[in-house]
C-alpha cells in the first residue's frame, strides 16, 4: 500500500473528477461551508443577474459580463482546490475498499463453529480464523500464533507474526491469515474499524475543522466583513466626491465594481485553499503510512515540543552488536577473536552473528562449517546463561569454549579448576561503566578474554536530535537500562535528557508532569502497558505491530511500526501550520497592489479638469491601460492565484528543519514580502495581456 | 527645519526614552503592591478610600465582575457629568452665569469625558461652569485615565499569570493609579505651569480695553489644575476653546515643551511596566520600539509635508492655523504626539495642516490610537494587534501561535477582530452617513476633499477616543453630538469588553515553557512585523477614504487648487 498510497500529486482521471466536482460544490448548502468563498459566489450571482437585466434592457456591458465570469472562476478554482485534495483521499479510499471484501466469519458460539456475516460481529465475540481466512474485524489474540499477511493495509507484503500475550497480539479486520490459526476477540463494532476509519479519513467524509483552522476562519471572516464594511461605504464617500466634483451621481460606483473590488480585497487565497491545506497534511501524513484519527492530532504533532522516545528500536538498532575483543594476559587479539567465533558459530542471535562477523572483519577469520568441525554446540540456557561449542580434536580430547556474562563464566572457570583473573573482572566492570555489555569467553579452564557488546546508536540519529534542538523540541529517552548505561548511550546520540530503569508508569508520570509545565507531549508506544501513557500524550503514536489497546489509546498509528517516524510526524505538523500560515500573510498582502490597481480606476475623474482625468490617476502606479482593464485585472490575478498556488497547498511549503526564526525570516520574505510584490507584477502582466 | 528645531525634537525623544523606564519602574511598584517612595506620604489616604467605600482590597475577581465594576463606574460618572451640566445654572461656581447645557452637548460631553475622549462639541468659556469643569471634568479625566491603567493591569495579569481566573481588583486599581500615579504628577505638573504663567483662579471674567480701544473679555478660571491632567492623563480637554493654543493654558515655549513631553511620557512608560510586569523587560522595548517607529515615522513625513515648498505660494511655511509663537515644528511634534496618544489637545489648527500632515494625524488616529495612545487604552490596543500578528506569522513557525507562552486560540482571535471591527465600524458607517446626508454636510465649513477629511477626521477621533477636531466642522448639532457620542462609546466599551474577555481566556491557561521553537516577540523582525501588520491590517481599510480625502486634496493642491 505504501506504493498504492502514493497517488502522483497530480494525475488525469483526479484532475477530471475534481473538475466535476467543483462544480457539484456550486451547491449553497455546500458553499456556505467556506464563507469567504460563499461572498464571491453571492457576488458572482449578483454580478450575473446585472448581466442579464442589461441583455434585457438593451444596455449589454460586456466589462460586467468578464467580472461576472471570473468571479464564477474565482469560486470553482476554489472549489477545485478542494476537490483535488478530496480526490487524492478518495482513490486511497478505493484501493482501500478493494480489500475489505465480504468476509464470513467463524463465530465461536458455546463449542459451536457458526458461520456469519462479518459485518454481525460485535465487540466481545469469538472468532475463529485458519490460514486462508481473511480477519473479519479487529480484535485481539486470545489462543494461537499465525503469520498474517497485513499488506492491506501497511504495504508491506512480508507476513508478521501475530500471537496470543505479549505485544503482538492486535490483528486488523482485512488482513489474511497464512498459516496456523488463532482465536480472535472481536474489539471494535462494525463500522468502526481500523479500514472503516481510515477510508473516512483519507476521504475526508468526516474531517472536522482543526482548533487552528477555526481560529483561522474566524480571522478571515473578520477580514471580510471589515473590506464588506469599506465597500458598502465606499458609494456614500463617492458621492459626497462626486457632487464635490460637480460630477453627476449617475457617475457613483456600479454594484459589479464594488463586488469586483469586494473580492480583490476579502482573502480568497487563503479563504479557497484552506481547506486543501488540511486535507492534504492527512495525506501526507498517509503518506508516510502513518493514520491520524483526526485533523487535530497532526496539529497537536506541530505543537509538540517534547518527544519520549524508547530507546531500543528508536535511538539504537533493536539489537547490541560486538565492536572489540580485549583480550586477557598471555592471549592474542587473535586467539580471542577465534574462540569468540567458534563459540558463536551456531548462534543465530544478532549479538552471536555480530561476533562471528567482527573476528572476519578483524582478523580474517572466516566462518567455518559446522560439520567439519566435528563439533557439538551448546545452545544459550537461561539456566546456564552461556552459550559455546565443545570441539573434538584429533586425539579426543574435548576443548569446551564458552562465552556468557561474567558470573556465569567464573562459575564455569570455577567448576573447571580454572582461575577467574581480577583484571578480567576489571574489564567486565568498565564496559558496564560505559554502557555496554561485557561477554566473557573461556577456553576450558582459561579466561581468553572479553568481547564488548555495545548499543549501536542508528546512523544519522544524533543529526536528527540535533536538529529537534534546532526546531526547539526536546528529546527524552526512555530505557529500561540502568542510569549509567542509559546515560552513556544518551551521551552518545545526544538525546537531551533520560529516564532510566523507567516503568510504564513512570513515562505517564512524566508526561503529566511536562504537561503541567505547560509542554506538549509526544510518544511512541507499543505495549498494553503503554496504552494509559499514550493516551496522555498529546500525540500518542501506536505501533501497528502493537497491542489492539495501544492502537486505541493513541491517536495516530504508525503501519510501518518504525517508531523513528514519530519525528516524521512532527515535521507533516509542522508543515501543515506553515503552509497556512504562509498563504494567509500572502493573501493579506496582496490587498495592497490590488488597491493600488482598482482604487485609481474607479476614482479617476473625480476632481478631473476637462480631459476626463482627475488627479487621482497618480496612484496608478502600474500604469495599467484603463480602468476597465485595471479592474478586470486585479479580478483575474485574484482568481488564477488560487489555481497557482494548488500544488503548494497540497505539497505543503518546503520544510527545513530549522529554528523558529530562521522559518519566520525565510517565510515572511517569501510570502510576506512576495506577497506584496507578486501581485504588482501579476496584475501589470494581465493588463498587458487583455490589451493586446 | 533650523538647528533649534532638530534639537528640540531630538530632546524630546530622548527625554522620553529616558523617562520611561524611570517612571515604568515607579508604576510598576505601584501597581504590583510593592513598597514605594510615595507609600508613606499617600498609604493612608488608599486605606481610608477603601475604608470609605467598603472595598476589601484583598480580594481578586475574575473579568466578568472586573469589566461589571468598570462599566458601572464608568456609567455612574456619565449620569453625574450630564446632571451637573443640564442643571448648571443652578449649580455654584458659576459666576459668569452660563445656562444649563443643551442635552445633546450634555449627552456628547459626558462620554467624552468618561470615555477618555474629550472631544468638545462646545467652546469650554462660553458654555460651562467652573463647577462643571473642576467637579465634572476634571474628576473624569482623572478617573476616565485611572480606568485605562486598569483594563491594561488586568490584561497584563491575564498574560502573565497561569490557570486561574483572578484578574485583579478594579477598585484597587482605580485608585492606586489616581492616588499614587495621576494625582501627584498631576499636582507636580500644575505647580510648573502656574510658574509659566498659566491661570488658576475662581475670579470673573475681566473685562479690558484692547489698544485699539476695543472692549475684551479675558475669561478665567482653574486652568492649570486642569490643564496637568488634560495632558498626562492623555485626556486632551481644553479649559478654553482654543485649548493650548490660548496663552493661558499654555504660556511659553517650556511649558510648551512639557505639556507635550507630558502627553505621551504615561503611555511610553507603561510599555516598560508592562514588559516587567510579563517579565521581560525586552518585550516592553519591543512594543515601546514599535510605537516609536512607527511615531517618527509620522511626524517625519508631517515635517516633510509641511516644509515642502508649497505650490500655490511658492514659500516654506504656511503659518495659517499654526502656533504662531512656537513654529511649525513645535505645532507638527504636538500634532504627532496627540493623535499618536489619543490625548486630542492642540496647540495649532489641525484643519491647517498641509494635507499630507491632515492624513497622518487621521492615520494615527483610525489605527486605533495605538502609538503609545490613551494611557492604558494605547497599550492594551497594541496588545489586540500583537496578538493579530502573532497568530498571522506564528502559524509561520509551524507552531499553534502563542504570546509570551499563552496559546492564541479562536476565542482571542475572535475577540481580537471584534477590537478592530467595531471602531472601525463606527468611522466606515458615521462617516458615510454625514457625507451623504444634509444633517451631516451643513455643518461643513470647507468644500471639496477638505469638508470630507473634516468629516472623517470627527469620527475617527471620536471612535478612536481621541477628541482632536479638525476644526472647520460645526459639531454642536443634534446629529454630531449623537452621532459622535455614541461613536465614543463604542470606541471605548467595544474594544475594552474584548479586551478583558481576551484577558479572562488567557488567565486560565497555561504557559509553554520558551524554547528555539518559539515564535520570538522580542526582536527586531516582530518589530517590523507587527508595524506592517498594523499598517495592513489596521490602515488599508481607511485607503479609499484617505484616498478621496487627503490624498486627492494633496494631489490637487499640488497642481493649485484648494478647499
Amino acid at each position: 500500500m505504501s506504493t498504492k498510497l502514493n497517488t502522483s500529486l497530480f494525475n488525469k482521471k483526479i484532475l477530471f473528477q475534481a473538475a466535476k466536482e467543483s462544480f457539484i460544490k456550486l451547491n449553497p448548502t455546500l458553499q456556505i461551508k467556506n464563507p469567504v468563498i460563499f461572498i464571491v459566489a453571492i457576488g458572482a450571482v449578483l454580478t450575473t443577474i446585472i448581466v442579464l437585466t442589461g441583455l434585457l434592457q438593451g444596455n449589454f456591458s460586456s466589462f460586467n459580463l468578464q467580472i461576472a465570469i471570473w468571479l464564477w472562476f474565482t469560486v470553482l478554482f476554489a472549489n477545485f482546490a478542494e476537490a483535488v485534495a478530496e480526490g487524492r483521499g478518495k482513490a486511497q479510499a478505493e484501493s482501500l475498499r478493494k480489500n475489505r471484501t465480504q468476509t464470513i466469519a467463524r463465530k465461536i458460539q458455546g463449542k459451536q463453529e457458526v458461520s456469519v456475516n462479518a459485518t454481525e460481529l460485535r465487540k466481545g465475540d469469538i472468532v475463529r480464523c485458519l490460514a486462508g481466512d481473511v480477519i473479519p474485524s479487529d480484535g485481539e489474540i486470545i489462543e494461537g500464533i499465525a503469520s498474517v499477511d497485513e499488506s492491506a493495509i501497511t504495504g508491506e507484503s512480508a507476513p508478521v507474526i501475530r500471537e496470543s500475550g505479549g505485544d503482538r497480539s492486535a490483528v486488523t479486520g482485512g488482513t489474511k491469515v497464512i498459516s496456523d490459526w488463532i482465536l480472535i476477540r472481536i474489539t471494535t463494532e462494525p463500522g468502526n474499524t481500523f479500514i472503516d476509519r481510515m477510508i473516512a479519513l483519507v476521504e475526508g467524509a468526516k474531517r472536522q475543522k482543526t482548533p487552528n483552522e477555526i481560529a483561522l476562519s474566524i480571522l478571515l471572516s473578520g477580514l471580510t466583513i471589515i473590506f464588506l464594511l469599506v465597500v458598502v461605504t465606499l458609494p456614500a464617500f463617492f458621492g459626497y466626491s462626486l457632487s464635490a466634483s460637480g460630477l453627476p451621481m449617475s457617475h457613483n460606483l456600479t454594484i459589479p465594481v464594488l463586488i469586483a473590488l469586494l473580492v480583490c480585497l476579502i482573502p480568497t487565497t487563503i479563504g479557497g485553499l484552506l481547506s486543501a491545506i488540511g486535507i492534504s497534511g492527512m495525506d501526507r501524513l498517509i503518506q508516510r503510512n502513518v493514520i491520524a484519527t483526526s485533523g487535530r492530532a497532526i496539529e497537536a504533532a506541530g505543537d509538540v515540543d517534547v518527544l519520549l522516545l524508547d530507546k531500543t528500536g528508536t535511538i539504537t538498532l533493536g539489537n547490541r552488536m560486538a565492536t572489540d575483543f580485549i583480550p586477557a594476559e598471555g592471549v592474542t587479539t587473535e586467539e580471542l577473536a577465534n574462540a569468540a567465533q567458534l563459540s558463536s558459530l551456531s548462534d543465530e542471535t544478532p549479538e552471536g552473528r555480530s561476533i562471528v562477523i567482527l573476528a572476519k572483519e578483524k582478523f580474517n577469520i572466516r566462518g567455518r562449517e559446522v560439520h567439519q568441525l566435528n563439533a557439538t554446540f551448546i545452545p544459550f540456557t537461561a539456566q546456564s546463561r552461556m552459550s559455546g561449542v565443545d570441539l573434538k580434536t584429533d586425539d579426543k580430547t574435548v576443548h569446551k569454549i564458552r562465552k556468557g556474562s561474567s558470573e556465569a563464566i567464573r562459575t564455569f572457570i570455577q567448576n573447571n579448576n580454572g582461575f577467574y583473573p581480577q583484571e578480567i573482572q576489571n574489564i567486565v566492570s568498565e564496559l558496564a561503566r560505559q554502557g555496554a555489555t561485557p561477554l566473557v569467553v573461556a577456553e576450558d579452564k582459561k579466561v581468553m578474554g572479553v568481547i564488548h557488546l555495545k548499543d549501536i546508536v542508528k546512523g544519522g540519529i544524533k543529526h536528527r536530535f540535533a536538529e529537534l534542538r534546532k526546531m526547539g523540541i526536546k528529546t527524552v529517552m526512555i530505557t529500561g537500562d540502568n542510569a549509567l548505561t542509559a546515560a552513556a548511550i544518551a551521551a552518545e546520540a545526544g538525546v537531551d535528557d533520560f529516564m532510566a530503569e523507567a516503568k510504564p508508569e513512570d513515562k505517564l508520570r512524566r508526561i503529566r508532569d511536562e504537561q503541567a509545565n505547560g509542554h506538549l507531549v509526544g510518544m511512541i508506544g507499543d505495549g498494553t502497558n503503554d496504552a494509559p501513557a499514550l493516551a496522555q500524550a498529546d500525540v500518542g503514536l501506536a505501533m501497528n505491530t502493537g497491542t489492539q489497546a495501544a492502537r486505541e489509546a493513541g491517536n495516530m498509528v504508525d503501519l510501518d511500526s518504525n517508531p523513528t517516524k514519530l519525528i516524521e510526524v512532527v515535521e507533516v505538523g509542522k508543515q501543515l501550520l506553515m503552509t497556512r500560515g504562509s498563504l494567509t500573510t500572502f493573501s493579506i498582502a496582496n490587498d495592497v497592489a490590488k488597491y493600488f490597481a482598482i482604487i485609481p480606476a474607479i476614482a479617476i475623474s473625480l476632481y478631473s479638469g476637462k480631459n476626463g482625468v482627475g488627479p487621482l490617476s497618480a496612484m496608478n502606479v502600474m500604469h495599467l491601460v484603463s480602468p476597465q482593464s485595471a479592474i478586470l485585472s486585479a479580478v483575474i490575478f485574484n482568481a488564477i492565484i488560487i489555481v497557482l498556488l494548488i500544488p503548494l497547498a497540497l505539497k505543503g511549503v518546503r520544510y527545513k528543519p530549522v529554528s523558529a526564526n530562521a522559518a519566520l525570516t525565510r517565510n515572511l520574505l517569501m510570502f510576506g514580502l512576495g506577497g506584496i510584490i507578486a501581485p504588482f507584477i501579476g496584475i501589470k502582466l494581465i493588463d498587458i495581456l487583455i490589451n493586446l | 527645519m533650523t538647528t533649534q528645531d532638530v534639537i528640540q525634537v531630538i530632546l524630546y525623544f530622548a527625554l522620553l526614552i529616558g523617562l520611561t523606564p524611570i517612571l515604568g519602574n515607579y508604576m510598576f511598584k505601584v501597581f504590583s503592591g510593592q513598597k514605594h517612595f510615595m507609600l508613606p506620604v499617600l498609604g493612608w489616604l488608599e486605606k481610608l478610600t477603601y475604608k470609605i467605600t467598603g472595598v476589601d482590597s484583598g480580594e481578586e475577581t475574575n473579568w466578568k465582575s472586573y469589566t461589571f465594576g468598570l462599566i458601572m463606574f464608568s456609567f455612574i460618572g456619565f449620569v453625574f457629568v450630564y446632571l451637573i451640566q443640564v442643571f448648571q445654572a443652578h449649580l455654584p461656581l458659576n459666576p459668569a452665569n452660563l445656562p444649563n447645557v443643551s442635552w445633546h452637548s450634555a449627552f456628547n460631553t459626558s462620554v467624552s469625558f468618561m470615555t477618555n475622549t474629550n472631544w468638545q462639541g462646545y467652546a469650554g468659556e462660553t458654555t460651562l461652569s467652573y463647577f462643571v469643569q473642576m467637579i465634572g471634568l476634571t474628576v473624569q479625566n482623572f478617573v476616565s485615565a485611572a480606568a485605562g491603567i486598569a483594563v491594561l493591569l488586568a490584561l497584563i495579569r491575564g498574560i502573565a499569570r497561569k490557570t486561574t481566573d483572578k484578574l485583579g481588583n478594579f477598585w484597587v486599581d482605580l485608585t492606586r493609579s489616581t492616588l499614587y500615579l495621576l494625582l501627584p504628577l498631576s499636582i507636580l505638573f500644575a505647580l510648573v505651569l502656574v510658574g509659566q504663567g498659566v491661570v488658576q483662579n475662581f475670579k470673573h471674567y475681566e473685562t479690558v480695553q484692547t489698544l485699539q480701544g476695543a472692549q475684551q473679555v479675558i475669561p478665567m478660571g482653574p486652568a492649570a489644575s486642569q490643564i496637568a491632567i488634560k495632558q498626562l492623563g492623555t485626556n486632551g480637554g481644553g479649559f478654553f476653546n482654543a485649548n493650548s493654543a490660548h496663552p493661558f493654558e499654555n504660556p511659553t515655549p517650556f511649558s510648551n515643551f512639557l505639556e507635550m513631553l507630558a502627553i505621551l511620557l504615561i503611555p511610553a512608560a507603561l510599555t516598560f511596566t508592562y514588559g516587567k510586569m510579563v517579565g521581560s523587560k525586552r518585550q516592553g522595548w519591543t512594543i515601546f520600539s514599535a510605537m516609536l517607529i512607527l511615531l517618527i515615522a509620522g511626524l517625519s513625513i508631517s515635517l516633510y509635508a509641511e516644509y515642502s515648498t508649497n505650490p500655490i505660494f511658492g514659500h516654506f511655511h504656511l503659518m495659517e492655523g499654526k502656533e504662531t509663537r512656537f513654529g511649525i515644528t513645535n505645532s507638527i511634534l504636538w500634532a504627532t504626539a496627540t493623535t499618536s496618544a489619543s490625548n486630542g489637545s492642540v496647540n495649532a489648527m489641525h484643519d491647517s495642516l498641509s494635507p499630507i500632515a491632515g492624513m497622518i494625524a487621521m492615520v494615527n488616529l483610525m489605527l486605533g490610537e495605538i502609538i503609545f495612545g490613551g494611557v492604558g487604552s494605547g497599550l492594551y490596543g497594541m496588545v489586540i494587534f500583537i496578538i493579530i500578528t502573532v497568530f498571522i506569522a506564528g502559524l509561520m513557525v509551524g507552531r499553534t501561535p502563542e504570546y509570551l507562552g499563552k496559546k492564541i486560540e479562536a476565542f482571542e482571535v475572535q475577540m481580537a477582530i471584534i477590537a478592530i471591527l467595531l471602531p472601525n465600524l463606527v468611522i466606515q458607517l458615521f462617516s458615510a452617513w454625514a457625507s451623504v446626508s444634509n444633517v451631516g454636510l451643513s455643518s461643513l465649513n470647507n468644500a471639496g476633499p477638505h469638508g470630507f477629511s473634516e468629516i472623517l477626521y470627527a469620527y475617527s477621533s471620536a471612535a478612536g477616543n481621541n477628541g482632536s477636531a479638525f476644526a472647520g466642522l460645526n459639531a454642536n448639532t443634534v446629529f454630531y453630538n449623537l452621532t459622535i457620542g455614541i461613536g465614543m462609546l463604542i470606541g471605548r466599551f467595544g474594544v475594552i469588553i474584548p479586551v478583558m474577555a481576551i484577558a479572562g481566556s488567557m488567565v486560565k491557561k497555561k504557559i509553554t515553557p520558551l524554547s528555539a521553537g518559539t515564535f520570538r516577540t522580542d526582536n527586531g523582525l516582530f518589530i517590523g512585523l507587527l508595524i506592517a501588520v498594523i499598517l495592513i491590517v489596521g490602515g488599508l481599510t481607511h485607503f479609499p477614504a484617505l484616498a478621496l480625502g487627503p490624498v486627492v486634496e494633496h494631489l490637487l493642491m499640488n497642481s493649485g487648487i484648494t478647499f
